[in-house]
C-alpha cells in the first residue's frame, strides 16, 4: 500500500514537473518578440506605464541570462507563489487574481459535480429497478446529456431568471450588495449561485444516471448475482452488491470530471457572468495576458493531479482488486 | 425416492418461436444417488439443472412436475421456489470461478448470504470451518477476497458454501471443466465425499467427461436433443448400453478417459435436430443405424431392465 502510494506520488510529481516545464518553454518558443506582442495588444496607451511594464517583463524573462538560469529562476519564483504580474490588470500579481477567482469556481463545481454524482448514481440504480421509470425518465436523462450546455444554460436563465424572475441571471452578487458576513449578502450570493449551479448539476446528473443504470444492469447479470439468486438471496442483498460494484467505474468517471473541474465551468461562467477561473481564462485570452493564462494553466494542472490522487486513494480502499494488482506489480 | 421428475417440459422463448430444450423428461433419483448427466452440447443438461433450482427469465415451464422428498417442488413459480433454494436444492454453478462477489471478503459474503436466508450464522460457522478444512482450505480464506484465491480454491469455497445448509439435492453443472486434470479428480471426489458425509442427499452431476463421472457417479443419464435417451448404473452405461446413441457415444471415445468436450462427436455422422421445431418421433432417427418404421413414433423412456431405462424401440 505505502509502496503503491509512493509510486503514485512519484508519477504525479513527474507530471507536475513536465507540465510546469512546458509551461515555461512555450512563451520562449513563440516566434517573434512575445513581450512586445503582448504589450502592444495589452492594456493602456499610457507611455509611462507601458515603459514600466516593458522593463518588468524584460527582467522577468531575464533574456540576458542563459536559458538554464532563466529556468531555475522560474522555479524559484514559483516556489514563492509568484506567478508574475498580469498584463490585463497590471500591476496586480497573477497569483492574487487567480486566488480571488478560485473560490467561485470551486463553490460552483464541487457541489455540482459531487451532488450530481451521488444523486445520479442513486437515481440510475433506482431507475434500473422500475420499468416505468426506465421508460419515462431515462429518455429525459438522454435528452439532458445531449443538450448543448449553452442552450440549457440560456434556457434556465430565461425560464427561471427572466420569465419567472426567481433568480438573478448574472454576476456573483447584486450590484448594490456590499460583501460581508451578513445574512442579506449571503442570501444574495446563494441566489446568484443557484442558476449556474443548477445548470451544471442537471447536465451531469443525466450522464451519471444513465451510466449507473447501464452498469447496474450489467452487474445484475454478472455471475455472482446469478449465484446469489440461485441460492434464494433476497433482491435487497443482490442489489446492494451490484450497486457497490457498479459504483466503481463511476468513480473513475468522477476522477476525470473532478480533474477537468477547474477549467470545466468555462461556459457556465460565461453564460452567467460568474467570475471564476473559466471567466478569467477567457479574459486572459482576449487580452493576450500570457502570465495570467500560464498561471491558470498551472492551477488546472494542480487541480487535476490532486483530484486524481484523491480518487486513486479512494479506489484502493473500496476495490480489493486494485490492491492485489498492487501486490502483483510490487513483487 | 429423493427426486422425482415427471414429464418435464421447459422451453426457451425466442423471437423465432419456442426452443424445446426439455421436452418430456422423466427420471428419479434415489436417496444418496449421484447421477452423472451426460450428452452432447445443446442436449439440455444445463436447462434441466436450472429448471430444478431457478429458471432464467427466458425459460418457460410448459408441462410436468417435480417432487423432492415427497413434496412438490414449484419449479414454475419463482417466488414459491425461494424457500427451497439453498435449504433444499442447491447449486454449484458452471461459473464457480466468478460466482463470488469480487469486492467482498469471502467470510462476509457467506455471513450475509446465510443471514439473508434466515439462518443464524453463529450456528453454522463452526461447521463452515470444519468443511473448509475438509476440502483443504484453512480459516484464512474467509478473510480473503476472491481474487486472492486460485481457481481451484474458489471452486472448493463455492462447493462448501452451496452445501452449507445440507440441501437434499445438489446440482453441479460442469464443475470440473475449467480445471486441470488433477484438480478435476479432486473436486469430483470431494463432492462424492460430501454425499458420503450426508452434506447432500442426492446429486446431479452435469459433465462432458464420462470417464470422470463414471468414477464417482452411481448412475448416468444420457440426454439427446432435450430428452433422456438412457439411464442406468454407471457401469451398465459404460459396459452394456442399450440405446444406439449411448453405444455410439461410448464407442466413439477412443478409450474411456477421454472428454468429448462440447464438440460434435466425430464417430457419429450428422447432427442433432434443431429444437425450434423438432421432427416428431425418435429424435435420433436421422443418425440412427437401426432406425425402422416404428421410429416415426416417439419411443417411451421405459424401464428395460431393473434400474435401466432407455428410450428406444430396439432397446427391449
Ligand atoms: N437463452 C436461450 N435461448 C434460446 N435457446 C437456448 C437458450 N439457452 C439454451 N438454449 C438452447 O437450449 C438447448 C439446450 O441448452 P443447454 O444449455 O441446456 O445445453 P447443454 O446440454 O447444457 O449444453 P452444453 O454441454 O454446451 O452446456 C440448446 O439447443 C440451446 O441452443
Ligand atoms: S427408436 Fe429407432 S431411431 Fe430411435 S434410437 Fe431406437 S432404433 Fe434408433
Ligand atoms: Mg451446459
Amino acid at each position: 500500500m505505502r509502496r503503491y502510494l509512493a509510486r503514485k506520488i512519484l508519477i504525479y510529481a513527474l507530471t507536475f514537473f513536465v507540465a510546469v516545464s512546458i509551461n515555461w518553454l512555450i512563451p520562449r518558443l513563440m516566434p517573434g518578440d512575445p513581450i512586445r506582442t503582448m504589450l502592444s495588444r495589452g492594456a493602456s496607451g499610457d507611455e509611462a506605464s507601458m515603459e514600466r511594464m516593458r522593463a518588468y517583463y524584460e527582467q522577468t524573462f531575464g533574456l540576458d541570462e542563459p536559458a538554464w538560469q532563466q529556468y531555475l529562476n522560474f522555479w524559484t519564483s514559483l516556489a514563492r507563489g509568484d506567478l508574475g504580474i498580469s498584463v490585463w490588470l497590471f500591476p496586480q500579481p497573477v497569483t492574487e487574481i487567480l486566488l480571488s477567482a478560485v473560490p467561485y469556481t470551486l463553490a460552483l463545481l464541487l457541489p455540482a459535480t459531487l451532488l450530481s454524482w451521488v444523486a445520479g448514481n442513486r437515481f440510475g440504480a433506482f431507475a434500473a429497478r422500475s420499468k416505468w421509470l426506465d421508460n419515462t425518465l431515462l429518455p429525459l436523462g438522454y435528452v439532458l446529456t445531449a443538450t448543448p450546455y449553452m442552450w440549457l444554460g440560456i434556457l434556465l436563465a430565461w425560464g427561471l431568471g427572466i420569465v419567472a424572475g426567481w433568480f438573478p441571471t448574472a454576476g456573483p452578487y447584486g450590484f448594490g450588495s456590499i460583501p460581508g458576513w451578513n445574512w442579506p449578502f449571503i442570501s444574495d450570493l446563494v441566489s446568484h449561485w443557484f442558476l449556474p449551479f443548477a445548470s451544471l448539476f442537471l447536465v451531469a446528473f443525466g450522464g451519471w444516471a444513465i451510466g449507473m443504470r447501464n452498469m447496474i444492469i450489467y452487474e445484475l447479470e454478472a455471475e455472482y448475482s446469478t449465484y446469489l439468486e440461485a441460492l434464494g438471496a433476497p433482491r435487497r442483498l443482490v442489489r446492494r452488491y451490484a450497486f457497490r460494484n457498479a459504483v466503481l467505474p463511476q468513480l473513475t468517471g468522477l476522477a476525470v470530471q473532478l480533474g477537468t473541474i477547474v477549467a470545466g465551468a468555462l461556459l457556465t461562467e460565461i453564460v452567467f457572468a460568474y467570475p471564476g477561473l473559466g471567466n478569467l481564462i477567457l479574459e486572459a485570452l482576449n487580452n493576450r495576458d500570457f502570465f495570467l493564462l500560464q498561471g491558470a494553466f498551472l492551477f488546472i494542472v494542480v487541480g487535476v493531479l490532486i483530484a486524481n490522487f484523491i480518487v486513486d486513494v479512494i479506489y484502493v480502499v473500496v476495490d480489493p482488486r486494485t490492491r492485489t494488482q498492487m501486490q502483483g506489480s510490487a513483487a | 425416492m429423493s427426486l422425482d421428475v415427471n414429464d418435464l417440459a421447459v422451453y426457451y422463448r425466442t423471437l423465432r418461436g419456442d426452443v424445446r430444450a426439455l421436452d418430456g423428461v422423466s427420471f428419479s433419483l434415489a436417496d444418496g444417488e449421484i447421477m452423472g448427466l451426460a450428452g452432447e452440447s445443446g442436449s439440455g443438461k444445463s436447462t434441466l439443472g436450472k429448471s430444478l433450482i431457478r429458471m432464467d427469465a427466458r425459460m418457460r415451464h410448459v408441462a410436468g412436475t417435480v417432487r423432492l422428498d415427497g413434496a412438490e417442488l414449484p419449479v414454475a413459480d419463482d417466488a414459491r421456489m425461494v424457500p427451497f433454494r439453498f435449504h433444499q436444492v442447491s447449486l454449484v454453478p458452471q461459473y464457480a470461478m466468478s460466482a463470488l462477489n469480487p469486492t467482498r471478503r469471502i467470510g462476509r459474503m457467506v455471513r450475509e448470504l446465510v443471514r439473508s436466508r434466515g439462518v443464524d450464522y453463529a450456528g453454522v460457522h463452526p461447521e463452515l470451518l470444519r468443511r473448509l478444512e475438509l476440502v483443504g482450505l484453512d480459516e484464512q480464506v474467509l478473510r480473503r477476497y476472491p481474487i486472492e484465491l486460485s481457481g481451484g480454491m474458489k471452486q472448493r469455497v463455492v462447493m462448501v458454501v452451496s452445501t452449507l445448509l445440507n440441501p437434499s439435492l445438489l446440482i453441479a453443472d460442469e464443475v470440473t471443466s475449467a480445471l486441470d486434470v488433477s484438480t478435476q479428480r479432486a473436486v469430483a471426489e470431494a463432492l462424492a465425499g460430501f454425499r458420503d458425509r450426508g452434506f447432500v442427499k442426492s446429486m446431479v452431476f452435469v459433465t462432458h467427461d464420462l470417464a470422470l463421472v463414471h468414477q464417482i457417479a452411481d448412475t448416468i443419464m444420457v440426454m439427446y436433443a432435450g430428452r433422456p435417451a438412457e439411464k442406468a448404473s454407471s457401469r451398465t452405461i459404460i459396459e452394456a448400453p442399450r440405446h444406439p446413441y449411448t453405444r455410439m457415444l461410448i464407442s466413439s471415445l477412443p478409450e474411456v478417459g477421454v472428454t468429448f468436450a462440447g464438440k460434435r462427436l466425430q464417430g457419429i455422422p450428422g447432427r442433432p435436430p434443431g429444437l425450434l421445431d423438432p421432427p416428431p418421433g425418435c429424435r435420433f432417427r436421422d443418425r440412427c443405424p437401426l432406425a425402422f418404421d416404428k421410429c416415426a413414433e416417439q419411443p417411451p423412456f421405459a424401464e428395460v431392465a431393473p434400474g435401466h431405462w432407455a428410450a428406444c424401440w430396439k432397446a427391449e
